[in-house]
Order: C-alpha cells, then sequence, then structure tokens
C-alpha cells in the first residue's frame, strides 16, 4: 500500500511530463502530419538552456526564459527548414527533423561537454514536502505537478476558448476546410510547432534537474514519447492525456512489480524453468522487464486497434 | 495505370524498353574487378601482409551496401521509411553466431560460403514475423511501429541473456573448419572475398527484384496505394511480401557482419544502424539502384576516416543530411541525373565557369564552417581529451581570437557571395534546360 501510493504519485508526475512533451508532437503530427524527430531534442535544449540560465541569473527567471527561447527554436524550424522541404511530402519533413537530431545533439556535446550538468533543483523548492508511511514526498515533484497541471490547464483552455484555438482544433480534423475557408494555415502551423516547442522547452527545464542533464536525455524521452503519442491516437488530446498517464503509471509501476508470468501460472502447477529464451521471458521478474512493457503495448494496440486508443482517423 | 502515373514513374524508375532491360554485365564486372584489386593496392609488399585497416573498411563497406541496397527495397521501392532495418541486421547477427558455433561443434554440416545464405532465411524468417505487424501501416504509421520494434528489440537484446547474450553479446569463432573451397578463413581478406562475393549475388538479386512484377507493384502502392488497390491488387500483401524479401537480403548482410567481427552486441539491433542506412540511402539517391551503394561507400568512408580526424563528425553527418533533404531530395545519384538532359544536348562545356565560380565561394563556406565547428568542439570535447588543435595542418591556439574572426569572417562572407553566385548559376542553369529540352519542364 504504502509503495502503492508514493508510486502512484511519481507515475502521475513522470504521466505529465510525459503529457508535456507528447502533446506538443501529437498536435504537430495531426494537424501537419509531420512526425517530429527533433522533439526530443528542443525539450534536451530547454534543459540546457535552463541549466546556463540557472548558472547566470538563477532558476525563476530560467523557467521563462528557457522556453520562450526553444518556442521561438521552434518557430525557425517551421518557417526556415519545414516549409522549404514541405513540398517533396512528409518523408522529406520526417527526414528534415532527423538530421536536425543529429546536429541538435553533437551540438549540445560541443557547446556544453559529454558530461552531465549540475542543474540542481532551486533550493526553495529542496525540501520534503510531506511523508507518506515514513516516505518523503519532495517538494520539487508538487511543483512538477504544480507546472504540468496549470500547462494542461492552460492549453485546455487556450484550445477551447479562444479563436485561435478552435482553428486549431479544426485543422486537426479538417486541414483542407480550414484553408479553403480562408484561414492562413501556415501561421496556424508555425503557431502550433511554435508551441510545441515551447511545451517541450519547459518540459526540459522542470525535468532537467528531475532527472539528468546530459546529451543522451533526448534519445531516453524520445521512443517513449512517441509511443505516448501513437499509443493514444492521432488527433485527440484527450487520448494524448490518458496514454501519457498511462506510460506514466507502467513504468513506476513495473519497478516495485516483483512478479513473472510463470509465478502467475504457479497455481496452476505449471513451473518453468529459465534454460532457454522463451523460459527466461516467462520466469523473468516484471521489475526487470519494465523498459520493455511500453513497447510491448505499443505493438499490442496497433495490433489489435490501430488507429490508437482515442484516435478519430488512421493515418 | 494513367499516363500520369506512366510519366511519374518514368521519372523516378526510367522504365527501359525490354531488350536493355536485362543485366548491362559492364558495370557489374568493372565493380567486381576494382573490389578484387583494391585490397592489392595497399599491400605491404615489405613485411608481405595486407593493411588491416584498408581491408575492414572494405568488408565493412561491402556489408554496409547491401544492408542499404536491402533498406532502399523499402525506402525508395516501396515508399516504406523502416527504422526497424536494424533489427532484421542483428537478429540474423545473432542468428549466425549461434550457427557458427554449431557448425563449429560439428553438429551444424553447413560450409562457410553458405552460412550467409542461412543468415538470410533467418532475417526473412524475422522480417515476416515484423513484417506482419508493421505492414498493416503505410507511410507515417509504419515508420512509428518500426520505430517500437526497434526499441522493443533493442531493449530485450541487452535484458535476455539467452540468445542474445545480456549488454555482452554473443561470441563466436569463424574457423568453423568446413568450407567448399578449402579456405580457413584465419585471415581478414579471405573473409573480404567472401564478403565481395556475397555482395555481388545479394546486389544483383535486388537488382532483377526491381524488375519483377512484385518490384513494380510495390513501385505502384509506393506512387498511389489507392490506384493500385483498383488493379486488384493487395497493397499490404505487396509491402509484407517487399518487407520481407528487404529482410532476406539484410540477414546477409548481419550474417557477414558477424563472421568477420565474430562478435554480435545489442548495437547491431539499435535504431542508430538503422539511422546509418537511411543516411546512406538518402544522401547516395533512394530514386536510383545505384544511389545507395554511393551512399554505403561515401558513408562508410567518412565513418572510419573522418570519425578518426574529427570528434565531430556526426555533425558534418547531419549537415550534409540536411543539406541533401532542402536542395537534393533526389541524392548525390539525383543530381548526376539531373545534368542529363544537358548532357544529351552537347552543352556540359557551358556549366564550367559557373560550376567554378560557385565552387570558390562553397569552398570558403566550408572552410568556415568546418573552422567553426572544430574550434568550437575544441573547446569542449578535444580540450578535455587532453589533445592538442591541429587545424589543415596548422597548429592553433583557441584562446585567441584570430582563427575564431577568421572562420567566422569566412563563413558569413562566402555565404552571402554563395547566395550570390548560385542565384546567378540558377539563370544559366534554368537557360540552358530551355535550350536542352525546349518547352518540357525542367
Amino acid at each position: 500500500m504504502q509503495v502503492g501510493l508514493i508510486s502512484l504519485l511519481d507515475g502521475l508526475v513522470y504521466g505529465m511530463l510525459l503529457f508535456m512533451l507528447a502533446s506538443g508532437l501529437t498536435l504537430i503530427l495531426s494537424m501537419m502530419g509531420v512526425l517530429n524527430f527533433a522533439h526530443a531534442s528542443v525539450y534536451m535544449l530547454g534543459a540546457y538552456f535552463a541549466y546556463q540560465i540557472d548558472q547566470w541569473v538563477g532558476f525563476w527567471p530560467a523557467l521563462v526564459i528557457a522556453p520562450v527561447l526553444c518556442g521561438s527554436i521552434g518557430a525557425a524550424i517551421e518557417v526556415w527548414g519545414l516549409r522549404r522541404v514541405h513540398h517533396n511530402g512528409h518523408i522529406a519533413e520526417l527526414l528534415f527533423t532527423f538530421g536536425l537530431v543529429f546536429i541538435i545533439g553533437r551540438g549540445v556535446q560541443m557547446i556544453w561537454g559529454m558530461l552531465p550538468m549540475a542543474y540542481r533543483v532551486p533550493a526553495g523548492l529542496d525540501f520534503p514536502l510531506f511523508s507518506l508511511y515514513g516516505e518523503n514526498f519532495p517538494a520539487y515533484r508538487g511543483f512538477m505537478l504544480l507546472v504540468s497541471g496549470g500547462m494542461l490547464f492552460t492549453t485546455w483552455l487556450l484550445l477551447k476558448k479562444t479563436r485561435i484555438g478552435l482553428i486549431i482544433q479544426a485543422s486537426l480534423t479538417h486541414p483542407g476546410m480550414v484553408s479553403a475557408l480562408g484561414h492562413n494555415v501556415p501561421l496556424v502551423f508555425t503557431t502550433v510547432f511554435a508551441g510545441g516547442s515551447f511545451l517541450a522547452g519547459l518540459a526540459g527545464v522542470i525535468a532537467g534537474n528531475y532527472l539528468t542533464t546530459e546529451s543522451a536525455m533526448a534519445d531516453a524521452m524520445g521512443p517513449i514519447v512517441f509511443v505516448v503519442v501513437i499509443f493514444g491516437g492521432l488527433g485527440s488530446l484527450a487520448g494524448c492525456f490518458t496514454a501519457s498517464i498511462l506510460m506514466g503509471m507502467v513504468q513506476t509501476f513495473s519497478v516495485v512489480f516483483d512478479y513473472s508470468f510463470a509465478d502467475a501460472l504457479k497455481p496452476l502447477g505449471v513451473t518453468l524453468a529459465a534454460n532457454d529464451l522463451l523460459g527466461e521471458i516467462l520466469t523473468i521478474p516484471m521489475s526487470r522487464i519494465g523498459p520493455l512493457v511500453p513497447y510491448a503495448l505499443l505493438i499490442l494496440i496497433l495490433l489489435f486497434r490501430p488507429r490508437g486508443l482515442m484516435g478519430t482517423r488512421e493515418t | 495505370m494513367s499516363e500520369a502515373t506512366q510519366a511519374r514513374e518514368a521519372r523516378i524508375l526510367p522504365a527501359r524498353p525490354a531488350a536493355a532491360r536485362t543485366l548491362r554485365y559492364w558495370p557489374w564486372l568493372a565493380a567486381l574487378l576494382v573490389s578484387v584489386v583494391l585490397p592489392w593496392l595497399f599491400y605491404d609488399w615489405q613485411h608481405a601482409r595486407h593493411a588491416g585497416f584498408i581491408v575492414s573498411v572494405l568488408s565493412q563497406t561491402g556489408m554496409m551496401i547491401i544492408f542499404a541496397l536491402s533498406f532502399n527495397m523499402l525506402m525508395g521501392q516501396a515508399g516504406l521509411l523502416s527504422f526497424c532495418h536494424s533489427v532484421l541486421f542483428g537478429l540474423a547477427g545473432y542468428s549466425t553466431v549461434h550457427f557458427l558455433n554449431a557448425a563449429g561443434a560439428g553438429e551444424l554440416p553447413v560450409p562457410m560460403e553458405l552460412i550467409p545464405l542461412l543468415a538470410g532465411l533467418s532475417g526473412l524468417g524475422f522480417a515476416a514475423v515484423f513484417g506482419y505487424m508493421a505492414t498493416k501501416q503505410r507511410s507515417t504509421a509504419f515508420a512509428m511501429i518500426t520505430l517500437g520494434i526497434v526499441q522493443l528489440v533493442t531493449t530485450a537484446a541487452t535484458m535476455f541473456h539467452h540468445f542474445f547474450g545480456g549488454e555482452g553479446g554473443v561470441k563466436t569463432d569463424r574457423m568453423i573448419d568446413n568450407s567448399l573451397f578449402g579456405l580457413k578463413y584465419a585471415h581478414a581478406i579471405e573473409v573480404y572475398y567472401l564478403i565481395v562475393a556475397w555482395t555481388l549475388v545479394a546486389a544483383i538479386g535486388m537488382y532483377f527484384h526491381t524488375n519483377t512484377p512484385l518490384g513494380r507493384m510495390a513501385n505502384a502502392c509506393r506512387d498511389n496505394h489507392e490506384r493500385a488497390q483498383f488493379v486488384g491488387y493487395d497493397p499490404r500483401i505487396v509491402r509484407f511480401l517487399q518487407f520481407s524479401l528487404a529482410g532476406f537480403y539484410a540477414g546477409i548482410a548481419g550474417g557477414l557482419f558477424a563472421i568477420t567481427y565474430e562478435i554480435v552486441t545489442f548495437d547491431a539491433v539499435a535504431a542508430p544502424l538503422a539511422a546509418n542506412a537511411l543516411l546512406m540511402a538518402y544522401i547516395g539517391g533512394a530514386t536510383t539502384f545505384v544511389g545507395p551503394v554511393l551512399g554505403a561507400i561515401l558513408i562508410t568512408l567518412m565513418q572510419s576516416v573522418v570519425s578518426l580526424m574529427s570528434n565531430s563528425w556526426l555533425i558534418y553527418v547531419g549537415v550534409l543530411f540536411i543539406t541533401m533533404v532542402i536542395f537534393a531530395p533526389a541524392g548525390i545519384t539525383g543530381i548526376i541525373l539531373k545534368h542529363a538532359p544537358i548532357m544529351r544536348a552537347g552543352l556540359m562545356r557551358r556549366l564550367v565557369l559557373p560550376y567554378s565560380r560557385v565552387l570558390v565561394p562553397g569552398v570558403i563556406v566550408l572552410f568556415g564552417s568546418i573552422g567553426l565547428v572544430e574550434l568550437l568542439s575544441f573547446f569542449t570535447i578535444g580540450r578535455a581529451q587532453g589533445k592538442r588543435l591541429e587545424l589543415f595542418g596548422q597548429p592553433l591556439d583557441i584562446q585567441s581570437a584570430v582563427p575564431w574572426l577568421i572562420c567566422l569572417v569566412c563563413l558569413l562572407g562566402g555565404g552571402f557571395w554563395l547566395a550570390r553566385e548560385s542565384r546567378q548559376f540558377k539563370r544559366i542553369w534554368d537557360g540552358l534546360m530551355e535550350i536542352a529540352q525546349p518547352g518540357g519542364t525542367p
């Protein structure tokens, strides 16, 4: 039980973090059809920027400046990069962002070096918020929940209550119709791309000191965010949210879940030994194959429900 | 097939008259000759031995050619962007290690020369399994599923000790003492010739495949999958078969990899290798058959030579890749093919001057950007390694502002100059095109 509650909170923190990244990605993917590989790289840039600004000015300015920087980088990528390759089709756009991954990944190493950065939780937030069954819940995780929750609310407000939000929603499902009605769809694209990059940057700022700020963080986060996007389904922010929380929970709970398939079979009188590959797969405890679970879930959902959890359309 | 589709296909894969469609011998013979002779050019006659580094680079190039070609069976031919091609390569590599171990123990009476065939068959098997899942979708969704597969298998490979050997990988000994020609495969050069032979076989196989009905249907599904459905084909089956066959050839490459290095780790299934195949096929030119071959040679050379000279070769690859995506989506072979009408009209001479005018600022920009990248990367990475910076044969002091300024001026000034010259060049090019194919759209 005690493990359960803390894990639940941790899973929520991680899930919200995933959602900050995945929401931008799913908007970009559903509207523009661009699978933005550089999204996790922008997230990494956010963390590095935050570290640098934290060194110069402090954490609170970094919380604002770094995401804005990331947002402008996103806008620049869209205007000067993606629009130029747009006429060559979606694959060319995808490949363009793919090339950016190399450049950003290596560029970060060039500027900041290979070692992890000493980007720390700000002193004002470095205390235990409350204790549950003798286990502390750090205030910074509460702060992360607050930021991501606030961002969720703001995004929801923007999308549901403003005019540009209406156009974005319409472009999600009927991009052709929206442009036929005379809206400036390229501008909407740029806005969404910049907004998505802003969110990715913000995620980088608050995750950089919770996880580690290093040049491998983009590669660590990228695949799982893709899983979330596909799992949730295209064109659906609600699906994306559900999938994020689910993946967050799966990742944290699988670590504490110490059973294997073989244990489940034991009451039936079946005993398995790990003396071949199949036996090993069946007897390995869940806590060790945790990293595998999201990908296995992804393949399962694609086999049985190709449009994802709440997807409105097939790609 | 409508005329529009036909014209489109003709642009991408020129449909030759039936008589000329059969294998033309001379390029293959030339390639064979070059690859047989090449290691001997670097032979150390004094010590009577081969240059190990050269033979290893050449072997690597050989297997990468097969790998890039088989990747292009999906990307170029069928329009499927697969990120799990390394999985087929790597799993076949793992299988080959187990085949070799069994053969070494005398349990598998297969000569060394046929082991790559077994590897190819296991690649085919794995491709059928993963292809069943991935080819349910096409386009972006397909790419995403393959992304999931590559992560799944890579994570599994580091985790399980049976078959994969965990993080350390599995090892083998290629001297199984069973050869059709009585070879021992103790020397790298013998393995190199095995690779040459299999590269040729695989390349010929894949070349013929482009002209089979399945290969043509893959093109059709790439260009217009709805229309292909109306003709009466199931695009999904076409994708599945194409994926499985590509897996067969990737498996051969993976088998050769296992034979050469005698160890296979999770790196062989991981995504960076698939990304490599993508870079090779795209930079070389995915729309032609020889494109990936060129790309494989270029990237492997860069990987083994430039990475020795510079810490930041990945940046160069990235910039090269992005430049290609923006300016030359058809790759190097695409650039060459664009000259065909001008060449036919005998106007190539009139391009010499414009090209040299673009070349000068181009070289300056290149100089400036390489200088800046190297200076910057030395600032953080190189200095930590305790090296001294030498650029273009010139020892440099990174503390002084002079080299930074020179590079910056070269980059910016050269950039402006290059932009001006390329506008001029485009005018001349369009003019020549107008003469070369009057009335035709360039």
